[in-house]
This record gives structure tokens, C-alpha cells and sequence, in this order.
């Protein structure tokens, strides 16, 4: 009985039906003879993402070079990949991370696409195609890490190839090295390791992200900087290693170690800001606002390394045709250069680092990549000042930076079981 | 030839009695009229909300996977909800305790926003004389609503923060030398919120049974020698009866389900029963989440079917 009602439900049958009706469509309007109705349309793509690869000055800058109109759809993470699910038909590009491929893949709803296509494949920076950084620095694995699950065995292949093929999951366009944001004002002396988030003296004034699978992965690493437990893959926990890791935090928590838990970007900028926290995880740029707000907050870089992340492009299984080469195209223009250099001065790292490099001047190269004292002062894409001359970026450069990565961003095998237990640390 | 004859050869000649016979020969009957009048607004309540729970109730019964939902008959959202449950009695699981942590807010809500709602509306239908007043008064009390319910909320992080005005202004008179913790992120926090948002819902309906008081009715208590607090008791209350029940099932259904105050007010730490449907739809697992839905649905009409056998609407109105 399930297996008929299984087939019936099946999304793919769905989308089947309604490629062949769009199929259906189209040949119509061959007969009634407006072959050449396509040419003639605007060219729009709708781009589902986080905000992370999104800005206005990207969008208009991409319908200058290539008339190619982008409407932005912006949801959180989980938002990006539920919707995948349920709405595979409501975007043309998506960009999303790599954790979530695990989940994405499966369901079948997105199109792999020809790493033949796209022109820069080849210089995409090795450390999402080998797992090492350019100067060869050998790059943690833990987790899901996008070398992982670049590849597809196939065309419609749902299982991630063990060494490279033509068919690439995402194409990589952003990516960072993630560790604690904290307030040097108001701790007054050295940080150095992930345990700290977790030390009494900051009782009530500790925070950590409440996105359960990149939660956890800070609670691993502040439970391996204890000393507590040593995990074979932090990204991949056994049931009883969950519970041990849940079983820490929730102490923690019991205890009054944190002020406030954050699901957005805003939220943790906000909790910085005010100095309801004074540690906490963070993202980069967050880091860069509450600076730009006059207030000392720094990217703290710590010995255990750092929790990385990377996102990338991919399309919807719906898209054919015309549209599909728009999105190659979008993708080509994304890694050539201008992107690049936008998403670097804001401290994230581009893929392509031969084009974004050409595309900004010398002194910031040397400031945001190479780790330099920066020569002139530093502006942030819009135009405003995020340092001044002489200022050096928080854990230097991106050999540094990239090869001091400890593990990325994981769906685990666990996952059902890891998010009702961290539902249990709320709830405590 | 009179004019039954001529109809009769001619029907629907003569305008108003032929109009009247089509009338009599299609005349409807009032219970049909009766569901006429129901009907859209049925049809409304069946499309948009008994359809949706009946999915809503069939998914929770459905098997899930990482990416997709199984429809094959499965337990699997409630006994997950319900994991341990019994192995770690006496002890509350998380479930439990989360419903516990929802009635204790709620309640907590529902006293509050009941305690101010009837004295706004006692005050705006017995001391305001003047009809003019009494509406300008209550649209005073709308005021609050012209902004978003994000943004009322949003307002109290810089006033109760660590830093905020409240704990610089309390440091500055002296009265404390730290700041005061737990005024923001807290379940006070989340509970000042609420009673801000909600207050309003108790204020209308009770504020509507209060003015439709019979004024005489006070007047013979007090003629009769009953005390003020006499008449509140045995006069007022009992006649405002249901727009305390109506403004109570307002504020109860309403913070019963909320997640999104109960988690910028709180700081992301407390746990709400709506918070659990969230993060389980954010995981991607629909029948749990939908499980959850039904659970909170059950308790929640629960609650209220208690609260109308006290008091039957239908016979106050």
C-alpha cells in the first residue's frame, strides 16, 4: 500500500507533470507561430539565497555586464532549503551552503550543473576542490565539508561522487572561517581558546547562534578545547556523543552562562552592540557593523581553529531551456571578478581569487588577503570606513585564516535525533 | 373580463400579481434562507480552516525522512514529541515541561491583561459620561496598534537592556549599583511584552458587555444598600461575564500559540509549545511539527471548552 501511495505523492512525479505541461506549452507556441517569443523576453532570473551573496550594487552591476535582471528571494537558511522542498519551482538560481546538499540532493529538486560550462572552474581556489589551501596548507575535514559533496556520480545522480566529475552540486562563490566575536573593552585581556565561551567569569554574558547544526558545532569545539572529550568527526556525532555535548551546554545553560541565544545576523550585532554580550559566536561581518558603529569588537582568532562555511550556486531542477543559459551565464559573470571583490572587502572570501584580485586595488589585496597592515584606510563596499591606515585583519591572512579551519558547517547522520535534544537544551 | 380569467389566459399580463404567483411557486423556505446567510461565511471557515486542520491531523500520522514526508501511516510525531517521557518520571521531559512553561506564561498573561482589560473598560463605561469621550478614549487605546506588533515588541530591548534606559536611569538615582539582569531575556520580560500587546483584546470585549449594563440595574443595588463592592460583585461582574470569557479566548489562544515574542523577549532561552512546531519545520520534519500542532491544538480547546462552561456565550449574548 505505501509503495503506491509513496509513488503517487512522489515530487518528482509532480515535477515530470509539469515539465511536460511547460514542454507542452512551449511546442504550442512554436504551432501558433511565435517561435521566437523567447528571445524577445526580458531576462530574469529568480535568485532564492541568504542575503549573504546578495546586494543591490551586485544585482545592478550584473544587469550592466550581461542584461541579466535578478530578483532577489531572501530567507534564512532553513527557510532556503524548505522551500527547495516544498517550492521547487518557485526560483531559478539558488544559492545555498554546502551542509545543506545533504538534504537538498536527495529530494531531487535541483539540476547539477556542467562544470564544463563555467569558465573559472578551473581556477576556483583548491580549497573547495582539494581540501587544501593554495600555499598547501592541508585544510580540516570534519563535518561536511564542500569537497564532500562537490560532485555528483551523474547527471541526475542523488549520490555524491568520491572523485571528480562533470557534474558539480554547487558552483562555490563565498565562503569563511568562523570563530567567537568578542568585546576587548569590556574583557580587558587575552582570548584564546573556545572554551572561554563557556567560562564562569562570563556568567550571563556568553552567547551562541540557535541554529541547531551549526550550534552544536560550537558546542563541540568548546567541549574538545576543555579537554572534556575528543570527537572523531565533530560533524558527524554518534547519539551517545550528542547527548554528551547537549549534556555540557545545558549544565552551562542551567547555570546562567548565557545572556540570550541569536538566529540572525541583526540579532547578534545587537546583542554585541549593546553589551548584553560580551562573547558570543559570530559572523564576520557582523563583527565589521559593530565596529562600524564605533564600538571594539573583534573576531577573536583562537588556537583550536576555526568552524568554517561555504555556499554556492546551483539551479532548480525546473529550469531549461533559454533560462538555463542565462544562469550559466550569471553564474560565469558571479566568479569573473566583480562579485568577488564586492564579497572580499566585506571579509568574506571569493571563490575565483585571480578575478577578485584584479578587481580591487593593490592595498586591499594586501589588508584582506595577504594579512598586511592596511597602506591606506579601508572602506567598506558602500563607501563607508571600516579601518583606518596601519589596522591589521583579525587572524591575518587568508592562508592563515583558511588553513587554521578545524571543520565546516554538518547535516549529521544524527540529525533527527540532534535536533530534538537541542530543543531539550532550550526547553532547560 | 375580470382579472382572474384575464391572468389566466394570458399569465404574467398584469405585473405584480404575476410577480407575486412566481414568488409563491419558488418561495423559500426559512431554514434555506437561514443557511443562505451562513453559507459563505461556512464556506470561508471550511476552506480556510477545517480543510487545512484536517490536512494538518492526517499529516501528523504521516512518516518522514531528511528531505521528504512518507505518507504511510506512522506514530512516529508523537511518540518522538513523547520520547522518554516515562523512563524519566518523576521528572518532566522537555515536552512536558515546555507545556508547562506555555500555561505558566499564559496564565500569567491571561490574570494580568484580565486584572487591567476590566479595569480600562469599567473605567470607560461608568465614570466616562459623555458617549463622545468614551470613543475618543477607546480609540486612544488603539493607538499602539498603528504600529507593528515586531516593532512594540522590538521597543522594550533598549529601555529594559543591560545598558538600557531603566537600569542607567536606576544606577543614576542611586537605588541600585549593578544593573538589574533580569529585566530583559527573561520570563518578566516576555510576560511585560505580552500584557503590552494583548491588554487591548480583554479591554473590547469587555468594555461592549459593560456599556450594555442597564445603568437602573446599578442604580436599584445601590437603592437596595448593596456597597460598592456588592454591586461590582453581584451586578457587574456577573453581567460582563462574556466579554470576560470572548477577550479571555482572545489573549489565550493567542499566547498559547505565539513563539515569536516568547523568543526576542526572551532571548531565544525560553521554550514555548509554539517554538517546538517552529523548530521542527525549520529541521524539515512536517509531521512532527504537525504532531505538535494538534497537541497544542487539543490543549488550547481544551482550556477554552472550560472556560465556556462557566459561562455560556450563547445564552449571554
Amino acid at each position: 500500500m505505501t509503495e503506491t501511495t509513496k509513488k503517487g505523492f512522489s515530487r518528482r512525479t509532480l515535477l515530470k507533470g509539469s515539465a511536460g505541461l511547460a514542454g507542452l506549452a512551449a511546442g504550442s507556441g512554436a504551432i501558433t507561430g511565435f517561435p521566437y517569443v523567447h528571445s524577445a523576453e526580458p531576462k530574469v532570473l529568480r535568485y532564492l539565497g541568504t542575503a549573504v551573496n546578495e546586494g543591490d550594487d551586485i544585482s545592478k552591476q550584473c544587469l550592466k555586464d550581461t542584461g541579466i535582471k535578478i530578483e532577489y528571494i531572501t530567507a534564512t537558511t532553513d527557510d532556503v532549503t524548505k522551500r527547495v522542498m516544498t517550492q521547487p519551482n518557485s526560483f531559478d538560481v539558488l544559492d545555498t551552503e554546502y551542509f545543506s546538499l545533504k538534504k537538498i540532493v536527495p529530494s531531487g529538486n535541483i539540476l547539477a550543473l556542467d562544470a564544463k560550462k563555467i569558465k573559472e572552474f578551473d581556477n576556483i581556489t583548491p580549497v573547495f576542490t582539494k581540501g587544501e589551501t593554495p600555499g598547501g596548507k592541508k585544510i580540516g575535514g570534519q563535518g561536511t565539508a564542500p569537497w564532500k559533496v562537490l560532485y555528483l556520480e551523474g547527471k541526475d545522480s542523488k549520490k555524491f561522487a568520491t572523485s571528480a566529475t562533470e557534474f558539480v552540486t554547487l558552483i562555490p562563490t563565498v565562503y569563511n572561517a568562523d570563530t567567537l566575536g568578542i568585546r576587548p573593552d569590556l574583557i580587558k585581556r587575552p582570548i584564546s581558546t573556545w572554551a572561554e565561551l563557556l567560562n564562569p567569569e562570563f556568567k550571563g554574558k556568553a552567547s551562541i547562534l540557535n541554529i541547531p547544526s551549526i550550534g552544536i558545532m560550537d558546542a563541540a569545539m568548546v567541549v574538545e578545547a576543555s579537554g572534556k572529550y575528543k570527537y572523531a568527526d565533530k560533524g558527524n556525532m554518534t547519539k551517545e556523543e550528542i547527548d554528551l555535548t547537549m549534556k555540557v551546554m545545558t549544565e552551562a545553560k542551567r547555570a546562567g552562562q548565557f545572556r540570550a541565544f541569536w538566529k540572525d545576523f541583526n540579532e547578534s550585532v545587537n546583542l554585541m552592540a549593546s553589551g548584553e554580550t560580551v562573547i558570543q559566536s559570530m559572523w564576520s561581518p557582523a563583527v565589521t557593523k559593530v565596529r562600524s558603529m564605533g564600538i571594539a569588537c573583534t573576531f577573536q582568532p583562537l588556537k583550536e581553529g576555526y568552524r568554517s562555511w561555504a555556499s554556492g550556486f546551483c539551479v532548480s531542477k525546473g529550469v531549461s531551456g533559454a533560462k538555463l543559459d542565462w544562469a550559466y551565464e550569471f553564474v560565469n559573470w558571479f566568479l569573473s571578478g566583480y562579485a568577488g571583490a564586492y564579497l572580499n572587502r566585506q571579509g568574506y572570501y571569493s571563490a575565483v581569487l585571480s578575478t577578485a584580485k584584479a578587481h580591487m586595488e593593490p592595498y586591499e589585496w594586501a589588508y584582506w588577503m595577504e594579512g598586511k597592515p592596511a597602506e591606506k584606510d579601508i572602506k567598506a563596499p558602500d563607501g563607508s570606513l571600516l579601518e583606518k591606515a596601519g589596522a591589521v585583519r583579525d587572524g591575518g591572512s587568508y592562508e592563515d585564516r583558511m588553513g587554521a579551519v578545524a571543520c565546516w558547517n554538518a547535516v549529521m547522520d544524527e540529525n533527527d535525533y540532534m535536533v530534538r535534544k537541542w530543543n531539550e537544551f532550550i526547553a532547560a | 373580463m375580470s382579472e382572474e380569467v384575464l391572468q389566466q389566459a394570458t399569465p404574467g399580463l398584469i405585473p405584480g400579481s404575476g410577480t407575486a404567483r412566481a414568488a409563491k411557486a419558488t418561495r423559500l423556505s426559512p431554514s434555506f434562507i437561514s443557511w443562505l446567510q451562513a453559507g459563505p461565511m461556512m464556506l470561508v471557515f471550511l476552506a480556510f480552516f477545517l480543510i487545512p486542520l484536517v490536512f494538518v491531523v492526517i499529516v501528523s500520522f504521516w512518516d518522514y525522512n531528511e528531505y521528504q514526508l512518507l505518507p504511510a501511516f506512522s506514530g512516529r510525531g508523537y511518540t518522538d514529541t513523547f520520547e522518554g517521557c516515562i523512563a524519566q518520571l518523576p521528572d518532566l521531559c522537555t515536552i512536558g515541561k515546555t507545556y508547562l512553561k506555555t500555561l505558566k506564561l499564559c496564565f500569567l498573561v491571561w490574570a494580568i491583561t484580565l486584572f487591567i482589560g476590566f479595569w480600562v473598560a469599567y473605567f470607560l463605561a461608568f465614570h466616562v459620561k459623555s458617549k463622545t469621550w468614551q470613543m475618543g478614549l477607546s480609540l486612544l487605546c488603539t493607538i499602539p496598534f498603528w504600529t507593528s506588533n515586531v516593532i512594540r515588541m522590538i521597543a522594550w530591548i533598549p529601555l529594559l537592556g543591560r545598558n538600557g534606559l531603566v537600569n542607567s536611569g536606576l544606577i543614576k538615582t542611586g537605588l541600585i549599583n549593578h544593573p538589574v539582569e533580569w529585566l530583559l531575556f527573561s520570563e518578566f520580560s516576555v510576560v511585560l511584552a505580552l500584557v503590552h500587546l494583548f491588554t487591548f483584546f480583554m479591554v473590547v470585549p469587555i468594555f461592549n458587555s459593560m456599556i450594555r449594563i442597564d445603568k437602573s440595574l446599578i442604580e436599584a443595588a445601590y437603592d437596595a444598600g448593596a456597597t460598592g463592592l456588592q454591586t461590582l460583585v453581584n451586578v457587574i461582574i456577573p453581567l460582563a461575564k462574556p466579554g470576560i470569557v470572548i477577550g479571555s479566548i482572545f489573549v489565550i489562544t493567542i499566547v498559547m500559540g505565539d513563539f515569536i515574542t516568547i523568543g526576542v523577549m526572551g532571548g531565544q532561552q525560553i521554550a514555548a509549545a509554539g517554538k517546538i512546531i517552529e523548530t521542527r519545520l525549520n529541521a524539515l520534519q512536517f509531521p512532527a511539527a504537525a504532531a505538535n500542532a494538534v497537541i497544542l491544538l487539543a490543549i488550547t480547546f481544551l482550556i477554552i471548552t472550560m472556560m465556556s462552561r462557566i459561562v455560556d456565550i450563547r445564552k449571554e449574548l
